[in-house]
């Protein structure tokens, strides 16, 4: 053995005043933090084992804990922080890449919170929602070029449509990252709603079924758990090309995540590590994505819209037209704040553009080659609130996909440690004991509770900018104002400054 | 309808309540020799001891009589049966008519033909007045012979020795409660009661009571040694009181014979608890169940079926719950097995004072032995009284945290969920 | 009447109903801080959760139509109360034979060895509510109540038949 350089991120106070020694704190550590000494009588915790997920926390009958940072002052500087050195004695102990979970938390800027929003005074006069109707709906997939009409009906029937009773749905998790109770809370609230969830790359668990017409199934690179049935039990169909958090490479669910449920619903072995392979290996240009997404058109009789999902990238503009004229009907796009279940460091941390960016360059591309009508655009990667939506939908997205924040709903603490497979919530967990920590009832109340606030405020915002219907909103970039912005961003996100 | 009750102790009071649960009118006429409310015949040791003050001995509360409507004559002992005339005679030469008669007048000591038992100082203990006289006797240093270790005898002891008595026990049997437990655990039991100072006299016992001028000086035991002592206690068992019965056409064995609805082979004649031969599930055949449990639950089903209702007694077995000086063991059914066609498993920890036994007999649990850790013991019992299989999770049964979370899931969840 | 049932499948095997219980049963109803600090004795839980890896449960008293321990109790302090259905035990009378222990069924009875030992078991929080004179009892017992994940539930037992 040699000595370790590791030390505590955390330090884990107990107020023993007010601890009574029941316990709970102990037999809700997963990474078992807290100790029971049985000799003393007397309840002990080790630091560095502490992920600060304030579950003991939040538990804890007599608010005894709290969490704080673990007061060791490194010698500092402003190129050497405390975490790039310990990232170095944790590789130069262990030899491997640095794993992490959800979005990344370097400070990169976060433009929605750089665009401000519009509001009506004296010449186009707000509207009060409480009185006056307010519509929230939202058809995402491809539109004709024109409506031709005979005899008051549509000559020809639309293309298949996604009908959402508010522009927000649950983004792709699959059933191995996350368990089956979050999957299950997010397809009762999709129903609830009036939206849709995503299965993301995991297959569809027989429980699911029942949720089939508010369910999106994706297709990935592994193709797990991929049959006619499953592709026809969903309203629609995912292609997953790509993921904000970690554009450019596969996923990999390790072996111990996979159990009897897991291995059923993706048709591999128990235990067996579950690659997706970066690339599918079935396409390599424009031309090879067309031929899958007409496959699964064909297998569904098209009557599902199909979605491609891409990462935010480089070009991803002149790739998101690609997307459109290759046949999908909706194109989801990931921003590198994307929340994830397992990816490496460093890729998370430097892989990848902004959403908003990314949005506002689509959106723009799409609309000067005229083809705008033939795709509907969702956008996901750290929606936090309602006037990321509002801001995203002005940007010109149609919908929007939230994944960190649905989890946070449910419990979830951002304390990043998703792939350790140890998640204290029974969010990104597949041990049959944390995973019974989420009551998929009580998952799916606060889920649905969360958009139905957003939802409020939403309605609230938009009334402000005397906008009766968020169609008018989408694209509708005279409602934002930059702040703080250099004239190049100004000039990306199509957007004037604040007091122009 | 006339009911007649003969005794007040658990059989009785239970055939009260089993009547009143179907008929809230019928008149209920109670007798019973002793001339107190009903009270509970195992706390006389604990009153002897100190432990349980003379109000809380009763069984039931101060205005049970009157809320049941009883009419209850206490110290009131009926002599003899006339059942062709439906009615009881009293010593007073009194005849009472009955619709329905139930029989519940429970045990008697066995009084051994011991020379010297006509002694005074010396007594049986199974009445309160018994513990009371014994009481009123009582000084530090008294020396007690007592004869027989059963659980009357242990139970008398342990409440002498908390009265500073020095109290040796003569056992005729190689062990002490030697019919609810085996070698092992008994040892360990005696142990403990040592160490509180009792003296143990096994495979032995007293050959002849000594005396004075008619009152006892000592005993001389089976092998010759004497001792020393100033009061005898006969406590060898109880057998059913079946005084009333023997000059009548009731047919009776060991105890009163009854059919599952605790009705004897004279019409509108019942009988209950210690005095009846009841079905034992884990024997399967009729025998006499001398515990408080069965005479309740003998006589409150006697007493629905005399009101006109129907019930069944099920069956029970033998069990018990004892302790002496903080060391308690549960036991039930066949703890020690003496025909082929058992099985037994044994977790012992000395250091725990910790005995645990369970008998099973073509997969279903017959009989346990659980000395010290007797938490949560019920289960066990429950599974022999619904005959449920357990082989599927034998394994778990001697466990200390035994529970529901080693029965099978589909068992657990019929036991425990919502559906009844 | 209205039991307590739990659901295995949510249960997390926290055992805040235990702690919750125990400070209802103490000398303190309403303060976990002094019941388990302040108080001599310690406060005793009147639910038990079995607990193992991957299953957790809470059982209490089923308190039970036919209920096994009031017709054993040797002294009378076990009763069921014929109005409101809830099995309960007389502390003052009860002497500790623990023939209660012998024949329930579900292993519901502890034994509080503290002191005048007696049977401890669910009453249902029937007697919290009387002492503390509190709506907040709401005639809910406490450990519903304070069950973080909804895995007990109070309510009538669905015969069969019904549904
Ligand atoms: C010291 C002691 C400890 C015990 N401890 C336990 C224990 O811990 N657990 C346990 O389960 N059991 C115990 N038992 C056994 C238990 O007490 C009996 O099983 C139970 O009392 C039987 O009830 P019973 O109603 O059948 O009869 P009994 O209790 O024997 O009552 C008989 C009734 O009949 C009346 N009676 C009798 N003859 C007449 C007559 N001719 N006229 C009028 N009335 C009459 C008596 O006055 C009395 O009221 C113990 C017994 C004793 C003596
Ligand atoms: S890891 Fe979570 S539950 Fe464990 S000690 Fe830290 S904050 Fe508490
Ligand atoms: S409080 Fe609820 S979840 Fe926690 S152990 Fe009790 S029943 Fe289970
Ligand atoms: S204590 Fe046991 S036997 Fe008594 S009512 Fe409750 S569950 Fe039934
Ligand atoms: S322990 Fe108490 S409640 Fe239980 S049977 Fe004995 S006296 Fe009755």
């Amino acid at each position: 053995m040699t000595l370790s350089m590791n030390t505590p991120d955390f330090l884990i106070e107990r107020n023993r005043e007010r601890c009574i020694n029941c316990q709970v704190c102990v037999r809700q550590c997963a990474n078992e933090a807290h100790g029971w000494d049985a000799e003393e009588e007397k309840i002990f915790s080790q630091d560095a084992l502490c992920v600060n997920c304030h579950r003991c926390v939040t538990m804890c009958p007599t608010h005894s804990l709290s969490i704080r940072k673990f007061p060791l002052e490194f010698r500092e500087n402003a190129n050497w922080t405390a975490s790039t050195m310990k990232a170095i004695y944790k590789q130069a102990e262990t030899g491997g890449i640095l794993l992490t979970g959800m979005g990344t938390d370097r400070p990169y800027p976060v433009y929605w919170d750089q665009l401000l929003l519009n509001a009506s005074q004296v010449t186009n006069p707000s509207i009060d929602p409480l009185r006056e109707p307010m519509e929230l709906k939202t058809f995402l997939g491809r539109k004709p070029e024109q409506l031709r009409v005979i005899n008051g009906k549509l000559a020809e029937a639309l293309p298949p449509q996604l009908e959402l009773d508010l522009p927000i749905m649950f983004s792709a998790m699959s059933f191995g990252s996350i368990s089956l109770n979050v999957a299950k809370s997010l397809a009762q609230a999709a129903e609830t709603l009036g939206t849709f969830y995503n299965t993301g790359e995991g297959g569809l668990h027989e429980d699911l079924y029942k949720y089939g017409k508010n369910t999106i199934v994706q297709v990935a690179s592994g193709r797990f758990g991929v049959h006619s049935e499953y592709l026809n039990a969903g309203a629609a169909i995912e292609i997953k090309i790509g993921q904000g958090a970690k554009p450019g490479i596969g996923g990999h669910l390790p072996g111990e995540k996979v159990g009897v449920e897991v291995s059923r619903t993706r048709m591999i072995p128990e235990q067996s590590d579950a690659i997706s392979p970066a690339p599918h290996h079935d396409i390599y240009s424009i031309e090879d994505l067309t031929q899958l997404i007409f496959s699964l058109k064909e297998a569904t009789n098209y009557e599902k819209p199909v979605i491609v999902k891409i990462a935010a990238v480089h070009n991803v503009s002149a790739i998101a037209s690609g997307i459109a004229r290759a046949g999908a009907d909706i194109i989801a796009i990931d921003g590198f704040r994307g929340g994830t279940g397992a990816a490496p460091l460093r890729t998370r941390d430097s892989v990848g553009i902004p959403i908003e960016l990314a949005l506002a360059a689509v959106d723009s591309r799409l609309r000067e080659e005229g083809i705008r009508n033939q795709v509907s655009l969702v956008v996901g990667g750290s929606i936090r609130n309602s006037t990321d939506i509002i801001k995203a939908i002005a940007l010109g997205a149609d919908a929007v996909y939230v994944a960190s924040s649905a989890l946070l709903a449910l419990g979830c603490h951002m304390c990043q440690k998703c792939y350790t497979g140890k998640c204290n919530w029974g969010i990104a967990t597949q041990r049959p004991e944390l995973v019974k920590r989420l009551n998929p009832e009580i998952g799916a109340e606060r889920a649905t509770n969360l958009l139905k606030a957003w939802e409020h405020e939403v309605k609230e915002i938009l009334g402000g900018m005397g906008i009766n219907a968020i169609e008018s909103l989408c694209g509708n970039r005279l409602m934002l104002r930059g702040i703080g912005l250099s004239d190049r961003e100004l000039n990306i996100l199509g957007v004037l400054a604040a007091g122009e | 309808m006339d009911y007649v009750i003969i005794g007040n102790s658990a059989a009785g009071i239970g055939a009260v309540e089993g009547i009143r649960s179907v008929d809230r009118v019928g008149k209920i006429a109670l007798f019973s020799r002793e001339p107190y409310p009903a009270y509970s015949r195992p706390l006389i040791s604990y009153y002897l001891s100190g432990k349980v003050a003379p109000e809380t001995m009763y069984y039931r509360d101060p205005d049970f009589y009157l809320r049941l409507q009883v009419e209850a004559s206490l110290g009131r002992e009926v002599q003899a049966l006339k059942l062709e005339d439906k009615t009881i005679e009293l010593s007073t030469g009194d005849k009472v008519p009955f619709d329905r008669l139930l029989i519940a007048t429970g045990g008697k000591p066995i009084t051994p033909p011991i020379p010297g038992r006509e002694y005074s100082g010396v007594s049986t203990f199974l009445t309160w007045d018994d513990a009371k006289d014994l009481g009123e006797e009582l000084f530090p240093g008294i020396k007690v012979v007592v004869i027989g270790a059963g659980l009357i005898g242990l139970k008398a002891t342990e409440a002498l020795v908390k009265r500073e008595a020095t109290v040796t026990v003569a056992e005729l049997s190689n062990r002490i409660l030697s019919a609810i437990l085996d070698e092992d655990s008994a040892r360990i039991v005696q142990t403990h009661l040592e160490e509180q100072g009792v003296k143990f006299q096994l495979n032995n016992t007293v050959a002849e009571i000594l005396g004075e001028e008619g009152k006892v000086t000592g005993v001389r035991l089976q092998n010759g040694e004497e001792l020393e002592c100033d009061r005898v206690i006969l406590a060898i068992g109880v057998r059913p009181n079946l005084d009333l019965v023997r000059d009548t056409e009731l047919k009776f064995n060991q105890g009163i014979l009854v059919n599952s609805h605790m009705a004897t082979s004279v019409d509108d004649v019942f009988a209950a608890g210690d005095v009846s031969e009841g079905y034992d599930k884990i024997y399967q055949e009729n025998r006499v169940l001398p515990i408080l449990p069965n005479a309740y639950k003998q006589g409150f089903t006697a007493g629905v079926n005399m009101a006109g209702g129907s019930s069944e007694f099920q069956g029970g077995f033998a069990m018990n719950a004892i302790g002496f000086f903080d060391l308690p063991m549960l036991t039930a059914g066949i703890i020690k097995p003496t025909t082929p066609g058992f099985q037994e498993y044994i977790r012992l920890d000395p250091g725990k004072q910790s005995y645990k036994k369970i008998v099973l007999r073509a997969g279903k649990l017959v009989g346990y032995i659980a000395l010290n850790t007797v938490d949560r013991a019920g289960i066990l019992t429950g599974l022999m009284d619904q005959e449920v299989d357990v082989t599927p999770f034998q394994e778990h049964l001697l466990k200390e945290d035994f529970g529901y979370i080693h029965f099978p899931k589909e068992l657990r969840s019929q036991r425990l969920s919502l559906r009844k | 009447m209205k039991r307590v049932y739990a659901r295995e499948e949510v249960c997390m095997g926290c055992k805040l109903c235990e702690v919750y219980c125990a400070t209802a049963h103490s000398e303190y109803p309403l303060d976990l801080v002094k019941a388990f600090l302040k108080q001599k004795m310690k406060p005793l839980p009147r639910i038990l959760v079995e607990y193992n890896l991957s299953i957790s449960f809470a059982l209490q008293c089923r308190h039970c139509d036919e209920a096994p321990c009031t017709k054993a109790c040797i002294t009378g302090a076990m009763q069921k109360d014929s109005v409101t259905g809830i099995v309960s035990n007389d502390e003052r009378r009860c002497v500790g034979c623990w023939t209660c222990i012998l024949v329930c069924p579900f292993g519901a009875i502890g034994r509080d060895n503290q002191g005048h030992k007696v049977a401890s078991k669910c009453d249902l929080c029937s007697n919290v509510a009387d002492q503390t004179d509190t709506e907040s009892f709401s005639n809910v017992p406490v450990c519903v109540q304070n069950c973080p994940n909804r895995a007990l539930q109070f309510m009538d037992s669905v015969v069969e038949g019904e549904e």
